[in-house]
């Protein structure tokens, strides 16, 4: 193992605090991480010591106040391997982030019988903006369809892509786990003239991101899944799409101008960012990323890998086929997301009793009903790790899973 | 474990793992409605056939956890043969139920509302209080029937 998750587990509050430090087991970082003190004292330290509007005042704290967010902007770029600062757009979750591109680019862009074709791994931030679309616009939403295993089948790319302008998919699947070929689709797109954009929500959290060699050409994610703010995502995009795109939302700091009769935009990445920005989110993620490269994003990813193998094989072990881990079981593609059925109990019952047991999992759709559908099931048992979870807390899921059994064929 | 065990009543699971009444009946004569509970994914579906003002037959399908379909069952075998005053009556005591304060399950000062003292095999469900997120569970299939009663008045 590449870090002691005892040293980590100490830097989260919550996790390390007496009241929880055994009786709580947090599995469900795909939904929201904890936040480490350090993202916390950052947070709270900009209220008390720099606290003032940005791009606005000409007196030393706004000033101090810009710098901050502008260096957190700076940070989040060279975490992800932009190039320019200024293509990284700030919003308030990768929600919105797909949305800008949807009702920006895609309003701008797109016509009826245009196609954008997504992966059937998709959450609904990444499909409704696109029906949306389809109502509005007369567009064709598309799906790549999933093998037996959970990965995507690209059998029938070239024909899935005729008549394609977007590509948009799931850099790791919130359900699956599954981290489809990005940089294959990316190449496949642009090959037919194409763009392609990636929902990097549970990708960038966990592994390390280069969007240039991701090859795509809208990336986007939130900051509460990656020790950062609730109400912080971003928007990566490459700067000649950006500039050329309309504005997103309308008010101040996204305009150079405004008169009576209309309004000349901003430049980038401010164009977009309409309003007050949320200031103390920004300088919030900008710590969670230098938290995130104090570990060693490498060094999450491999953690992640060893411990997602001994998950898969303590509860094959131990559960045979009454459980079931929905999505491909080879670590190499794929991350650790854990869709469970077990037994023939509800997921929202088997939740119900491993919360009993301090073990914190989501039981649900966890918003990627088309992806339910074709499992065939409702919803799932869903257990996600992280890098302050150890193989003890998988050792609680499973004592919890046989007490839930335990429990229901009373 | 003792909220688990208040929250899962025997007669609970009975229901959940012997739904009675479940299926469909033909539209019409019936009239069905389906709810959904958008956050779980639950799903119920309740076909009621009404004659003379008196629900003669009920039948309920869905997929869901524990609570929402036993939840479910037992309404099925509460209202059936009843008027549709005397259900209005049971869905308003049931509602009740899932209203009550926790607190007043523990001895508390707040009082259980005596409506909700008539209804029987349901009252077992009065446990998921204690658990709030999931009284929508336990609601979805009244809410549905109350979708059906809507369905009546509209043909």
């Amino acid at each position: 193992m590449s870090f002691d998750v005892s040293d980590i587990k100490k830097d989260f509050p919550l996790l390390a605090c007496e009241e929880n430090n055994d009786s709580l087991i947090y599995l469900d970082s795909a939904a929201t991480s904890q936040k480490p003190q350090k993202v916390i004292d950052v947070v709270s330290s900009y209220y008390e010591e720099i606290n003032a509007n940005v791009h606005r005042g000409a007196y030393r704290l706004a000033e101090k106040a810009t710098t901050a967010m502008e260096d957190a902007r700076e940070k989040i770029s060279d975490f992800i391997k932009s190039e320019r600062s200024e293509e990284i757009i700030f919003t308030k979750n990768a929600t919105e982030s797909m949305n800008l591109v949807a009702k920006s680019w895609g309003a701008a862009n797109l016509s009826e019988g245009d196609v954008v074709l997504l992966s059937s791994l998709e959450h609904h931030a990444n499909i409704v903006p696109w029906h949306q679309l389809a109502e509005s616009q007369g567009i064709e939403v598309r799906w790549i369809p999933l093998t037996e295993s959970g990965l995507l089948d690209l059998t029938d790319l070239d024909r899935l892509l005729e008549g394609v302008k977007l590509v948009a998919v799931s850099g790791a699947s919130n359900v699956l786990g599954t981290v489809p070929p990005v940089r294959t689709l990316a190449d496949a797109a642009h090959a037919v003239g194409a763009l392609c954009l990636v929902d990097a929500s549970q990708y960038v959290p966990h592994r390390p991101t280069d969007v240039e060699e991701l090859g795509c050409d809208f990336l986007a994610f939130t900051g509460h899944k990656m020790c950062g703010p609730t109400g912080i995502g971003v928007l990566w995009g490459r700067s000649e799409l950006l500039e050329q795109m309309p504005p997103f939302l309308g008010g101040g700091e996204m305009i150079l101008d405004v008169t009576q009769e209309g309004f000349t935009a901003n430049t980038i990445p401010w164009k977009f960012e309409a309003g007050t920005p949320p200031i103390s989110e920004i300088v919030g993620l900008g710590a969670a990323v230098d938290y995130l490269e104090s570990v060693g994003m490498e060094n999450v990813l491999e953690h992640e890998r060893t411990l997602t193998t001994y998950a898969l094989h303590t509860l094959a072990d131990r559960f045979g086929d009454e459980l079931i881990i929905h999505g491909p079981h080879d670590v190499s593609v794929r991350g650790g997301v854990l869709s469970m059925a077990y037994q023939d109990i509800h997921p929202h019952d088997v939740s119900q009793v491993l919360d009993e047991h301090g073990v914190c999992v989501r039981a649900g759709h966890h918003c990627a009903k088309p992806l339910m559908k074709l499992l065939g099931v409702g919803s799932t048992v869903r257990a996600s790790l992280y890098l302050y979870n150890d193989e003890s807390d998988v050792d609680a899921l499973a004592d919890a899973l046989e007490a839930t059994g335990k429990f229901f064929s009373r | 474990m003792s909220g688990l065990e208040d929250l899962y009543r025997e007669i609970i699971l009975d229901h959940y793992r012997n739904p009675r009444n479940q299926g469909e009946l033909e539209v019409p004569p019936a009239v069905m409605a389906e709810g959904f509970n958008p956050l779980c994914g639950d799903e119920v579906k309740v076909h009621i056939q009404v004659d003379d003002g008196v629900i003669v037959d009920i039948k309920f399908d869905g997929q869901g956890c524990s609570i929402s379909q036993s939840s479910a069952s037992m309404m099925t075998t509460a209202i059936t043969g009843k008027t549709l005053e005397e259900v209005e009556g049971i869905i308003y005591s049931f509602k009740q139920l899932m209203s009550i304060h926790e607190k007043s399950l523990e001895g508390g000062s707040e009082t259980v509302d005596s409506s909700t003292t008539g209804l029987g095999d349901l009252q077992a469900l009065q446990g998921v209080v204690k658990f709030p997120v999931r009284i929508k569970c336990a609601t979805l299939g009244w809410n549905t029937l109350e979708q059906c009663f809507e369905e009546l008045d509209e043909n």
